[in-house]
């Protein structure tokens, strides 16, 4: 019946994109939208609000994204993809660009043939215990029953902590991060690690936040970043440099208060270039001379961004911290514009 | 010495019986303290259910509906337990229709309610008198339904109407006809885009089916059938869209159109299931005929599709629909993930549903098929007129269930990355608004299915009673 239609018409689309495979930036601009691959949901990082607008500090580097190429922060399809789904996602070209909290490993990079362009948050796996068990370190939780993710690096990191640490602990394992919560909050387990951005946002949804608390140490190295396909290296550039665009941005001052004013021309060179009243750094990309400034304006620049969704003023409240650019003793830097 | 001083001539008047045989304390003696075993587990039921209620019901009594936010909820809760219901308020919308657009919502709805009038007439037939006065109130309903989402007036007299008509005997019948274009009602309604397109699908079938009545007389059944397969099957694949694009060109019959991206929530769920329903039991029929067949490749496909689709979890299905697939069609190819999932859910239900016929097929006497035999009736007339009737009518009970059971798989999309309402509660619990609230998304979404199947469920009892036919 109906899905005959579909097949056929379904079989010879297909045949006609696999022949005319062209460019990633050219399927998006002729497609008019920039096909986005985000978490089905993660406090601070994307969520949908109750009118279906998604949110988000990934969210955030996908509106830039598309408002370099495309003019329109608003012309994003995000697609919820779930640790399983979002590497076949990628490969298979259902989504352009990857915006997802995903930790830049050496098998993701090489392996499975993909290009993280950047970072955009260094996170960390930590832990989480109520003041009453009377822990300070995460180096006095010997013998302690821990909530874990299953089937995630955690669960790994976990292992090599403790086992380093000569400690031994009982895991308590757990699909999703609710249920972590519900189990934590239930006295299923003593202590519940997760990425330290993660506890914060629980932390923060508690009844009572104040009664537990966040142990000091960082267990591994989590750094998250937006992540393209191999073998589109302009499409990468292109995102890759949306990303150093933002993150310049708050370096040099720029915001999205003052970005019109700093359009017009400015004394410093390197803040002209960006916002293409120097040189023709867009069109090397591809696009036009205000593509950053588009992608700056769409949302603000880097710190804007982290302070809207993730920030001290948040209900999550996470620090900057590592995330701080490099000039406050952060991580965050950006290679010059020129 | 036969004396007898006395000897009773009238019955005595009937005594009440013993205080503690009837009433309430009667029936307590007898179902809840016969016996020292029953004492303790009805005193032991009693304290459970206590326990329970007392813990559950000050958290349901003090509800809170205007909250915006978890945290306002705890404010106006001042520390007492309390059920947070604003969150159910703040995303009603959300976990009905997912992200289809706001000013849009009637056509889900639309289609919804028109589901009712195109299963109505296969479901009650003929309609009895309280499902009568039943029908009416749904007629109202589905209006209201329809205002609050801002339908327009062409929707809500094309629902009266179509309501209307099945209360008027002759044309009740003819309704099945609407119950046959539905689907590609739905479809257009659902994803919206110009009408001609589903149209032009439609006339395929006209037009395969007007072709095989020319030939039929001329050259046979066989030859009928296969030239009007290929000439329904050329028109799909050459003629229809440009004709559609043509039509379109001279009448517009314009929908807004809506990616199926956009889908989600319950109404996801309700099409998911609806269309796994529809077409598993044409499909189930077909293979359980095909594996009591004597042909042997029919019977070999048959038995090899469902034994496989039986071993294999669907979760695992919907991964092959959702990532390999993927990676076997060519890149870029734009193959609708909705459709896909759709036709992983019905092959999955149509397995079991085979099983099920069969087991209905396997309970009818011999004697039924050789009495088809002996009528001189052929394969197919003995099947339309004597085994599925009975077949059938013996496997409701398990054709139901399988249908409940397919709808509460749906929620397994939320796995791969589809926001149905399970999918969402995650998702809503990720805005920084609502993180932290579990019980009450859970409870309202467990309600809303429950009603649904409960709804199946007393349906197949209800059509049980109409085809008892033993005595």
């Amino acid at each position: 019946m109906k899905k005959t239609v579909f097949f056929g018409a379904l079989a010879v689309a297909g045949m006609a994109a696999g022949v005319a495979a062209a460019g990633t930036l050219d399927d998006v601009k002729a497609r008019g939208k920039l096909n986005c691959g985000v978490s089905t949901g993660l406090v601070g990082f994307a969520a949908p609000d109750a009118n279906g607008n998604w949110e988000g500090f990934d969210v955030g580097v996908c509106r830039a994204v598309a408002a370099a190429v495309l003019g329109d922060p608003t012309a994003v399809e995000f697609v919820p993809t779930t640790g399983k789904t979002r590497f076949t996602a990628l490969a298979s070209g259902e989504v352009d660009m990857l915006a997802r909290n995903t930790t830049w490993t050496f098998t993701r990079d090489v392996d499975l043939k993909f290009e993280f362009v950047g970072i955009n948050y260094y996170d960390g796996q930590g832990f989480m215990a109520p003041k009453s068990l009377g822990v300070t370190s995460a180096k006095e939780l010997d013998g302690a029953t821990i909530c874990i993710q299953t089937g995630t690096t955690t669960e790994l990191n976990l292992a090599d902590f403790f086992r380093a640490n000569n400690m031994s602990y009982e895991p308590v394992p757990i699909e999703t991060n609710a249920e972590a919560q519900q189990q934590y909050l239930a006295g299923a387990c003593d202590v519940l690690t997760t990425d330290a951005s993660g506890l914060a946002a629980t932390r923060a949804s508690f009844e009572n936040p104040q009664d537990h608390i966040i142990l000091p140490e960082i267990i591994s190295k989590e750094p998250l970043g937006p992540l393209v396909r191999h073998g589109d290296q302009q499409w990468g550039d292109l995102v890759r440099w949306t990303l150093n665009a933002l993150i310049s941005a708050e370096e040099l001052g720029i915001t999205s208060a003052n970005i019109d004013e700093l359009a017009k021309g400015t004394k410093n060179p390197e803040i002209n270039r960006i916002l293409g009243t120097e040189g023709d750094l867009g069109g090397m990309l591809g696009l036009d001379k205000q593509w950053a400034y588009r992608a700056i304006k769409a949302g603000g620049n880097y710190g804007e961004l982290f302070e809207k969704n993730i920030g001290e003023n948040t209900p999550i409240g996470l620090a900057r911290g590592l995330n701080a650019q490099w000039k406050d003793g952060g991580l965050i830097y950006s290679p010059p514009f020129r | 010495m036969s004396e007898q001083s006395y000897v009773r001539d009238e019955m005595l008047p009937e005594l009440p019986p013993p205080a503690t045989e009837v009433g309430v304390i009667g029936w307590m003696r007898e179902n809840l303290f016969s016996g020292w075993l029953n004492t303790i587990l009805t005193l032991a039921g009693i304290v459970i259910v206590y326990f329970a209620v007392a813990a559950a019901l000050p958290w349901f009594l003090n509800s809170v509906w205007n909250a915006n936010s978890l945290s306002e909820c705890r404010e106006i809760l001042e520390g007492e337990a309390g059920a947070c219901w604003g969150v159910i308020r703040d995303r009603f919308n959300q976990l009905m229709f997912g992200f289809y657009p706001h000013e849009e919502q009637w056509r889900p709805v639309l289609a919804f309610v028109l589901l009712f009038v195109a299963i109505a007439p296969i479901l009650f037939n003929p309609m009895p008198l309280e499902m009568k006065i039943a029908w009416g109130g749904f007629i109202i309903f589905g209006l209201w339904l329809l205002w609050i989402t801002g339908a327009p007036i062409l929707a809500h007299l094309a629902f009266l109407v179509a309501g209307l008509a099945l209360y008027y005997e002759p044309w009740a019948r003819k309704m099945l006809f609407f119950s046959a274009l539905y689907p590609f009602i739905m479809v257009w309604l659902m994803w919206g885009g110009s009408a001609w397109y589903v149209i032009s699908a439609l006339l395929g079938f006209v037009i395969g089916y007007l072709i095989y009545r020319l030939l039929e007389p001329i050259m046979g059944f066989l030859i009928a059938v296969i030239v009007s397969v290929l000439v329904a099957i050329g028109w799909w694949f050459f003629l229809a869209a440009p004709f559609a694009a043509w039509m379109a060109g001279i009448i517009p019959l314009e929908l807004t159109p809506v990616e199926s991206r956009k889908f989600g929530g319950l109404m996801l769920s309700v099409m998911l299931g609806v269309t796994g329903i529809v077409g598993s039991l044409p499909l189930g029929i077909v293979l359980a005929l095909a594996r009591q067949s004597d042909l042997l490749i029919v019977k070999t496909i048959s038995v090899g599709f469902i034994e496989f689709i039986r071993g294999v979890p669907l979760i695992t299905l919907l991964f092959v629909a959702s990532t390999l697939l993927n990676i076997f069609l060519p890149p870029g190819t734009e193959f609708d993930i909705i459709l896909r999932v759709m036709i992983m859910v019905t092959l999955f239900a149509s397995a079991y549903m085979a099983e099920v016929i069969r087991g209905g097929l396997a309970a009818l006497p011999r004697g039924q098929y050789e009495a088809a035999d002996a009528l001189g009736l052929d394969y197919w007339k003995a099947q339309r007129l004597i085994i599925m009737p009975q077949a059938l009518k013996i496997s409701i009970p398990g054709i139901v269930s399988t249908f409940i059971g397919l709808f509460k798989d749906t929620t397994l999309v939320s796995i791969i990355g589809l926001l149905d309402m399970l999918g969402l509660a995650n998702a809503i619990r990720a805005t920084t608004a609502w993180n932290g609230i579990i019980w009450e998304l859970y409870i309202f979404i467990a309600f809303v299915f429950f009603i649904f199947c409960f709804a199946m469920s007393r349906y197949s009892m209800y059509l049980e009673r109409k085809l008892q036919t033993g005595h």
